[in-house]
């Protein structure tokens, strides 16, 4: 549906660097990245907000290039909400559908439909400068949503909200879009937020994707060393480190690998042996320990509950050959 | 290109469209530039011409006579004199005040505090008119002490002193210096005076050692701008001064006008331009600080406890009541009353004829309608200039928008007296003669107004965030319906703000009109003024009605301004 081809931004120095991506009808992308790393300038080209150096944007096989921003059709969600603070919130919603000259009793249902999905039924007539962070998160959602875009893009959407509320809304956010059936793509520099909304997750870097795969998937096998340390898998070695390890493990031609904290256990008969530098437990009922093997080897082995064992105790490990991962620089 | 695969004669085409917008944009931004190149320093230069090479030769002797002669270091002097004078004056009344309305809550304080700021925004004519009708040769407190002691001769001779002038900047000034010293006093903490208590400070001690140090930011905010003000003071010093006090500001316009001695003008107002742009860097700087902490402070005000403070607060509303009324007061009870018939409505009757041997070539009322189509022209002028021009500062945050935004202060700096001469002698000869041109007077009162537009409508429209344009822009509205549905409303209210302040600019506009009038087409300022400098009752009168009229058209354009920024606007 959305094809992204090599697009190039400098602003001085490079920010996006031949970025490609396809999306597919109805699915949801999550662009997932630390800030600074290029993803909202990428979805503000998409948009049309701002203009491409080089490379070419494709809705359903046709060229964007050329296309003004107000006549592409999409939905976009800014992190500051960007609501109209001269309008009441239905006015505000009203916005796109009197922009496309929809007959007035059409835009009276759309925009009831818009609220009514983001549980926003009774606020009409609110001031949108007197709504909590929450509420205007919502009316911006149901703002974009209203005029059924081709396209919907969410930048930060999450961003300015309090981390208690962020999980509510993530919860009503996913079951909006799913229930909207829109095409989505969605901004992040928050895991969590990838993981639990996106049908497939881009990683960006730098202004390159590093890694475009399902959630489950790139968890499992994030392809490259910043994938790898940015959704906090720490156990990369170089290659010759890894040959160091004394166990049974596939010989594998990377320069880095990943030993998946999932697929390390502690046991008695295991071969590898060394020492435990750090115990963290988290919410009392999980945690993770770091265990050192070697002056230059360390690895954190993800515990499904608490171990009572202490630092300096010394531990045998086994590792299973599965979650063993090559990983490209 | 090839790799990504466009076509390359399509991204050539769009190119062309997003040239064309962009060069739509400059045309429009580049309107305000050239409006300040042509009317502002094209007359400036043209005065740094005539005084440095008036025949094509460089020529220094307007300035040789300036340094040596006695008479201009006299004037020079007297100017800086009278306008530290001033300060003091305004500085020493304004204190207490200050004081008063930071610390203490009583009831009508807002409403005192707005109507104190209306003699600010009143034109210069008609405060020099309401002295004159206080404690003038035939005002009010005269005629009374005449007539209750049955004197023969007036107690009272101001007229044509250094006090009455004095007097008169401190009424003019008072307000403003009450308004940037007792807002940053609000914000100090009352626990200091309190501390200092402790430690044993009190009466002069308090003040002189905790309260005056930590005012220093605002008294010397405040101080700069009352000193760039009564420095350039013009028709206060003209109208009530007579003829043995001139400021540099008068002996331009003396120079110019009644001698012709351009040379010495231009030579005058280069002085005073370049004495007023340091002093206009100084207040800058000195606002700045004056205003740095305001935001992060609250305010402290209480009600008065003891029975001294009571006492305090009801002088000094007194004092402020008495001080900033009586002048405007007087004025309207002498406009009914002067002459021996009692009280009379016909000096208002005869501002609608024109009787032989008057001074003025029209009748009086003509005025009102010449001032008015000014005004309104200038409005539209200065509000489509300031528009853009806001425009303009508010896009960029860069070296070049600051440099820009300084650009567009200056005309701030410069006296209006400056600005007339300056097209006097620029706009009346090729390329650009505008002599005989109607809209002469609304260009310069546009350029007057310019600055304060600009401030009106700048914070409005840097308060919308450029997502909200995207959000509007996303969902389908083009540039032009982003600018009408979401740009408009949000900077109207400061947009109708800066459109009453040029129009009140406007109405009262004294210096430049003077120079640029024609005589058979006088502003209402410039009929008071003549009016006031003719013998007799009914010339007095009727310069009296007139003022009475233009303090009601600015008094009604005051509560308007009010009105709108206290709903949340502008920056001034």
């Amino acid at each position: 549906m959305l094809s992204v081809q090599a697009i190039t931004k400098h602003y001085g120095k490079p920010v996006l660097r031949r970025v490609s991506l396809e999306v597919s009808e109805g699915e949801i992308v999550c662009i997932l990245g630390p800030s600074g790393c290029g993803k909202s300038t990428l979805l503000r080209i998409i948009a049309g907000l701002e203009r491409a150096d080089d490379g070419e944007i494709l809705i359903e096989g046709v060229s964007m290039e050329g296309v003004p921003v107000h006549e592409r059709g999409f939905g976009f969600m800014f992190q500051d909400f960007a609501l109209f603070p001269h309008m009441n919130v239905s006015d505000n919603v009203r916005y796109g559908l009197r922009m496309r000259h929809l007959p007035k009793v059409q835009q009276e249902h759309l925009v009831e439909d818009a609220l009514r999905l983001v549980g926003m039924r009774g606020f009409e007539r609110r001031d949108v400068t007197s709504l909590s962070g929450g509420e205007k998160q919502r009316v911006a959602l149901a703002r974009s949503l209203a005029p059924t875009p081709r396209l919907l893009m969410l930048d930060e959407p999450l961003g300015s909200l309090d981390a208690s509320l962020r999980w509510e809304v993530l919860k009503e956010l996913k079951r909006i879009l799913k229930e909207s059936g829109v095409t989505t793509l969605y901004v992040t520099h928050d895991q969590s937020e990838a993981f639990s909304i996106g049908d497939r997750i881009a990683v960006m870097n730098a202004g390159r994707f590093e890694a475009i795969d399902a959630p489950l998937a790139l968890y499992r096998s994030p392809q490259t060393v910043f994938t790898a340390q940015f959704l906090g898998l720490h156990n990369v070695l170089t290659s010759s480190d890894y040959t160091n390890i004394p166990d049974d493990l596939p010989a594998l031609d990377a320069d880095y690998i990943l030993i998946h904290p999932d697929g390390i256990q502690l046991d008695p008969k295991g071969d590898i042996t060394g020492r435990i530098r750090e115990n963290n437990v988290w919410e009392g009922h999980y945690g993770s320990i770091i265990v050192t093997l070697t002056p230059e080897i360390s690895l954190r082995v993800n515990m499904g509950r608490p171990t009572l064992l202490g630092v300096d105790d010394t531990v045998r490990l086994t590792i299973d050959p599965a979650y063993v991962v090559p990983l490209s620089p | 290109m090839d790799r990504s695969g466009t076509p390359l004669n399509m991204v050539r085409a769009n190119n062309h469209r997003f040239a064309g917008r962009r060069a739509a944009g400059i045309l429009l931004a580049a309107l305000p530039i050239l409006f300040l190149a042509v009317f502002f320093f094209y007359p400036l230069l043209s005065i740094l011409q005539i005084s440095l090479i008036p025949d094509g030769t460089l020529d220094l002797s307007g300035f040789a006579e300036l340094i040596t002669s006695d008479y201009y270091r006299r004037v020079f002097f007297f100017t800086v004199q009278q306008a530290v004078l001033s300060t003091v004056i305004t500085l020493a009344m304004a204190l207490p005040a200050a004081f008063v309305f930071a610390r203490f809550e009583f009831p009508g304080k807002s409403l005192l505090l707005s109507l104190a700021t209306l003699p600010f925004v009143l034109p210069t004519v008609v405060v020099a008119a309401a002295f004159g009708a206080l404690i003038g040769e035939h005002g009010v407190i005269n005629s009374v002490i005449v007539s209750l002691f049955g004197l023969s001769d007036v107690p009272i001779q101001l007229e044509g002193t250094v006090a009455i002038i004095l007097i008169a900047h401190a009424f003019y000034n008072y307000s403003v210096a009450l308004r940037i010293i007792g807002s940053y006093w609000a914000t100090l903490s009352p626990r200091m005076d309190e501390a200092a208590r402790v430690l044993g400070a009190h009466g002069w001690r308090l003040w002189w050692t905790i309260r005056l140090p930590a005012l220093r930011p605002a008294i010397l905010a405040a101080a700069a701008l009352v000193f760039i003000f009564t420095f350039t003071s013009f028709g206060v010093v003209l109208i009530l001064g007579g003829i043995r006090f001139a400021t540099l500001e008068v002996e331009i316009f003396n120079q110019a006008r009644n001698l012709f001695n351009l040379n010495m003008a231009a030579a005058l107002s280069l002085v005073q331009i370049g004495f007023m742009f340091i002093v206009m860097l100084i207040y800058t700087r000195l606002s700045r600080a004056a205003t740095a902490d305001i935001q992060a402070a609250r305010a402290v005000a209480r009600k008065p406890r003891t029975k001294g403070e009571n006492a305090l607060v009801v002088i000094t509303v007194g004092v402020m009541m008495v001080f900033q009324f009586a002048p405007l007061l007087a004025l309207i009870w002498r406009s009914f009353t002067v002459g021996d018939q009692g009280f009379t409505t016909r000096y208002y009757s005869a501002l609608s004829t024109n009787p032989r041997g008057s001074v003025l070539f029209a009748p009086p009322l003509e005025a009102i309608g010449n001032s008015v189509s000014i005004a309104l022209i200038t409005t539209v002028l200065a509000v489509v200039l300031g528009m853009l021009t806001a425009y303009l500062l508010a896009r960029r945050d860069s070296w070049a928008a600051r440099a820009l935004d300084a650009v567009f202060m200056l005309p701030l700096a410069t006296s209006a007296v400056t600005l007339g001469f300056g097209f006097i002698i620029a706009l009346d000869e090729p390329p650009l003669n505008l002599r005989a041109s109607p809209l002469m007077i609304p260009l310069a009162h546009t350029l007057v107004a310019l600055p304060f537009v600009v401030r009106s409508i700048l914070p409005g429209l840097r308060s919308i965030s450029p997502n909200i344009r995207g959000a509007a822009a996303v969902m389908g509205a083009s540039p032009f319906t982003v600018w009408r549905t979401i740009d408009l409303p949000l900077i109207s209210r400061g947009v109708i703000v800066g459109a009453v302040f040029a129009f009140t600019i406007s109405m009262g506009e004294f210096g430049a009109s003077l120079f640029i009038a024609r005589p058979d087409t006088p502003t209402i300022p410039v009929v008071i003024f003549r009016l006031l400098g003719q013998p007799g009752a009914g010339n007095y009168g009727q310069a009296l009605a007139m003022s009475v009229i233009l303090m009601g058209v600015c008094a009604i354009s005051f509560i308007t301004i009010e009105r709108l920024r206290k709903l949340g606007m502008g920056e001034f």
